[in-house]
């Protein structure tokens, strides 16, 4: 597998995901359409670990605007089809302190437990979106790769706080992030039409965790809960809607790839459209621009904004309840190839596991395989929790 | 049959802020070359996030409570999707479903008498950037992208295109006297939205929108040409209307229709994740209040007050900058009424023999006021002031050190003017006796005589008296 579409330093110790801009560095976002693209800036994240002394070590490879499910539809990337993403590899393989990625679609979080190794999507807002390539800015947010949690607090420690070139941030200056929060006599809960979804090994994976938890003193039990697959649909609606639209800007004048086959401005936009995405994208974008149509604004659009609101207060009340969620982050333990034709479909079926965080904003951690979820600004209890279990395990 | 127009405007205006509306380029309108005046925000580049400029939201309240809307407390921003080489992103950012303004009202007085046109709405967009076509290549240029505009949108109000030119000349004036644009050549647009019904009528016509057009006296033509395209088509039916975006071409003096497929546009507006929702709170709105210039209409009020005539108003407020120059002779500490006639008599004449128009003029407040000044305390006359008002327009002379230096301030007591007559008697015989043989004309040249021994200083009532009492 071709781990970095452009290495930078062969010592460094903290890889990029290629959605990710680093100054004077191509940033392809996997994508043909961008090929060539040299950034005037980096990424807030990317400054402040490098202002911190991390090193960069290159750009890893990621399917084509993070839209797939571990990045194996990259334009860059295609020769080889290792079994999950990039940056989770070079974690899991040592060769990286850690890694960021952007979670969009939850590709690096089913990297992440692919690999055996721990990514964090954080609290909405925490971390500077500024120069990351956008999809849908609703829900994307910048995360941390790292082989345990503690790994992860330290990184997330250094991106994360207030970025005054990003209107989504939040106005808190900066967040500690620790795994020595006391767990005991917290309550997790596993929502048990997501596990019903996921294969054995993957429900086997899910209840060793479980048991890990409760020998920590945390109380875990088993709920019914069927909004997930309602909020999967939302946020395929949305998210396909806002890609549609971020994505408009690659036609050929700018950026990357342009036609050699075009008489006038509209075949030059279609062509080299046609010609440089790859099927996934493409399925993206006209999912998105049906749902953003006059026709269909209100039944799909409209409606997954309100669904939005209702998954917000359903998670709400659960999280009276309960201090996290436990459940797998994809259905298998080992990723399958499948062809790109069915991409679209399997993108969707995998997603509802990964969903909700994206589309409310909440953090989720995966790690040991499995996804816990919290409510805003828990990602030290979920971090603490992962740590203790990733104790249990040693 | 008798028709009557109906007629809703659209009207973009580029705002007077520092930087553009996301990202803080700043100074398009002096970019001299093409792409002088862009960053990585505002040319659209991947990972660029736009940041609110608050100003643009402080200037579209402040046009709000000039054209008496609603102000909205919570206001969001939309995106418009569609192609164009000259839109980096292939989105424009403007508002559909939360407005900044909202149903507004403002008055326009023609011959046809006074009017309200009600506002729909205000909302803030960004602008797009523009293409150089040259050859077989079309080049784009951004320095526009991104420039701050709201669009002023109003109800089907308008019933000919005298309401429509007063309309637009009051907004000018609104916006350049409260800071909001320049409104220079091409910083307010149009679109024209037109019907025509028969009188009487309660239901809407066909209606077509003339897009984009620039100068009011290319709005006019157009409104008056459509306005009969319509009406022949109803009259003799010459043609059938259609709803459609024409254009309107000066040279012709025609429009045009554009091709179909623009009105057909589904542009899939949806919300901005990347801005959130504005909140105007009780303190920011108050705040904006404190610093909003006084209305067009409650200046109207405040000059009427002063005994200024009906006519010098509409002129006042017609041209802010004469509005302006007048207030602010005023605080200087001259009287308004007497401003006013210095401004729009003395002053406009003396412009317009040197082939200028008012709109042109520079005068510094502070040298207007001190003549009018010398003038009113009878330090000069009136004849004197104005040579002075000529030498500030043409040579920018001070009017105080030019006075001395041509001596019209000079006095000349009784004794002393006594003895000019009666030398100007002496030697003018001819033209006393022309006079005593009932020449009133004589009196006049006697009389220019007498002002021009005394260089123009002297009092010319003081003049008259004693030298009708010498000719007795």
């Amino acid at each position: 597998m071709k781990y970095y579409t452009t290495i930078i330093n062969e010592k460094g110790n903290i890889a990029v995901d290629d959605t990710i801009l680093v100054k004077d560095v191509d940033a392809t976002a996997g994508s043909y359409m961008l090929e060539g693209f040299k950034p005037l800036f980096s990424a807030e994240a990317v400054t402040r670990l490098e202002n911190s002394g991390y090193t960069l070590s290159g750009k890893a490879t990621v399917g084509e605007f993070g839209l797939d499910l571990v990045g194996e539809f990259s334009h860059y990337g295609e020769e080889a089809k290792e079994l999950f993403g990039a940056s989770a590899a070079l974690v899991a393989k040592g060769e990286v302190e850690g890694a960021l990625g952007v979670d969009v679609n939850g590709s690096p979080r089913r990297a992440a437990a692919l690999a055996g190794v721990d990514f964090l999507k954080p609290t909405y807002g925490t971390v500077s979106r500024y120069g990351i390539i956008s999809t849908a800015a609703s829900g994307e947010q910048l995360g941390v790769y790292a082989k345990d949690a503690e790994g992860v607090a330290k990184l997330m420690t250094v991106i994360a706080g207030h970025d005054s070139k990003d209107g989504t941030s939040l106005s808190a200056e900066k967040y500690e992030y620790s795994v020595n929060e006391d767990i005991k006599g917290k309550k997790v809960c596993i929502i048990k039409q997501l596990l019903d979804k996921a294969d054995d090994g993957v429900k086997t994976a899910v209840n060793a965790y479980a048991e890990k938890l409760k020998a920590n003193g945390v109380t875990v039990e088993e709920v019914s809960e069927d909004i997930f697959d309602g909020a999967n649909v939302a946020w395929q609606i949305l998210m396909s809607a806002e890609s549609c639209n971020n994505i408009s800007r690659y036609d050929g004048v700018k950026y990357g790839h342009r036609s050699e086959n075009y008489r006038n401005i509209d075949e030059l936009y279609v062509n080299s459209r046609t010609e440089g995405f790859n099927f996934l994208t493409k399925a993206v974008i006209l999912y998105g621009s049906d749902v953003l149509s006059k026709n269909r604004y209100k039944t799909c659009y409209d409606k997954s904004l309100k669904v939005r609101r209702l998954v917000k207060n359903k998670l709400d009340e659960l999280m009276s309840k309960y201090d996290a969620i436990l459940t797998p982050a994809c259905s298998k333990t080992a990723y399958e190839s499948y062809g790109i034709d069915g991409a679209f479909q399997k993108v969707y079926e995998e997603s509802v596991f990964t969903a909700v965080p994206n589309l409310i904003g909440i953090p989720a951690l995966v790690s040991g395989g499995v996804q816990l979820m919290g409510d805003h600004f828990s990602e030290s209890l979920l971090l603490s929790m992962a740590h203790s279990a990733e104790k249990e395990g040693k | 049959m008798n028709y009557e127009i109906v007629i809703g405007l659209e009207t973009h205006v580029e705002l007077n802020t520092k930087s553009k509306i996301f990202c803080s380029c700043g100074g398009h309108s002096e970019a001299k070359e093409p792409n002088d005046c862009v960053c990585p925000a505002c040319s659209g580049m991947p990972g660029m996030l736009p940041v609110m400029n608050k100003r643009v939201v402080e200037l579209a309240v402040t046009a709000g409570l000039m054209l008496n809307c609603e102000i909205s407390r919570y206001t969001t921003f939309d995106k418009k999707n569609y192609y164009y080489p000259d839109l980096p992103c292939a989105y424009q950012i403007t508002q559909l479903n939360h407005p900044i303004c909202t149903n507004g009202v403002v008055q326009v007085k023609t011959s046809a008498g006074t009017r309200d046109i009600r506002i729909k709405q205000i909302h803030m967009e960004e602008d797009a950037g523009k293409l150089v076509h040259s050859g077989r290549f079309s080049y784009v240029d951004f320095n526009r992208t991104s420039v701050p505009l709201i669009e002023i949108v109003t109800q089907p109000d308008f019933r000919s295109a005298e309401e429509v030119v007063v309309y637009l000349t009051k907004l000018k004036s609104m916006f350049r006297s409260g800071g909001i644009s320049e409104c220079e050549e091409g910083a307010m647009r149009c679109d024209v939205n037109i019907s025509v019904r028969p009188q009487g009528s309660e239901e809407f016509g066909v209606r077509t929108e003339i897009k984009n057009m620039a100068s009011f006296e290319a709005i006019e033509k157009a409104i008056n040409y459509e306005s009969q395209r319509h009406m022949d088509a109803l009259e003799y039916e010459t043609e059938e209307l259609v709803q459609e975006t024409r254009r309107f071409d000066d040279a012709s003096g025609k429009t045009f229709a554009m091709r179909n497929k623009e009105t057909e546009a589904d542009y899939r507006y949806f919300p901005d994740a990347n801005l959130m929702p504005i909140i105007i709170d009780d303190e920011w709105l108050e705040q904006i209040k404190a610093n909003k210039p006084v209305a067009i209409d409650d200046k109207a009020v405040e000059y009427r007050e002063a005994g200024i005539s009906e006519k010098e108003i509409d002129m006042l407020l017609s041209d802010f900058k004469l509005g302006k120059l007048l207030d602010d002779i005023v605080a200087l500490g001259c009287n308004a009424k007497d401003g006013a006639t210095w401004i729009l008599t003395d002053y406009a004449g003396v412009l317009r023999k040197d082939g200028k128009t008012v709109e042109e003029h520079n005068i510094a407040p502070e040298k207007l006021a001190a003549i009018i000044k010398m003038v009113a305390s009878g330090e000069i006359n009136r004849g004197a002031g104005k040579k002075i008002l000529i030498a500030v327009v043409e040579s920018e002379v001070d009017p105080v050190a030019y006075c001395n230096e041509q001596g019209f301030n000079k006095k000349f007591d009784a004794s002393t003017v006594e003895k000019v007559i009666d030398e100007v008697i002496n030697s003018n015989a001819q033209a006393v006796a022309s006079f005593k043989s009932g020449k009133e004309k004589a009196f006049q040249a006697l009389f220019g005589a007498c002002m021009k021994e005394l260089k123009g200083s002297g009092e010319p009532a003081l003049i008259k008296s004693l030298l009708e009492e010498k000719l007795k």
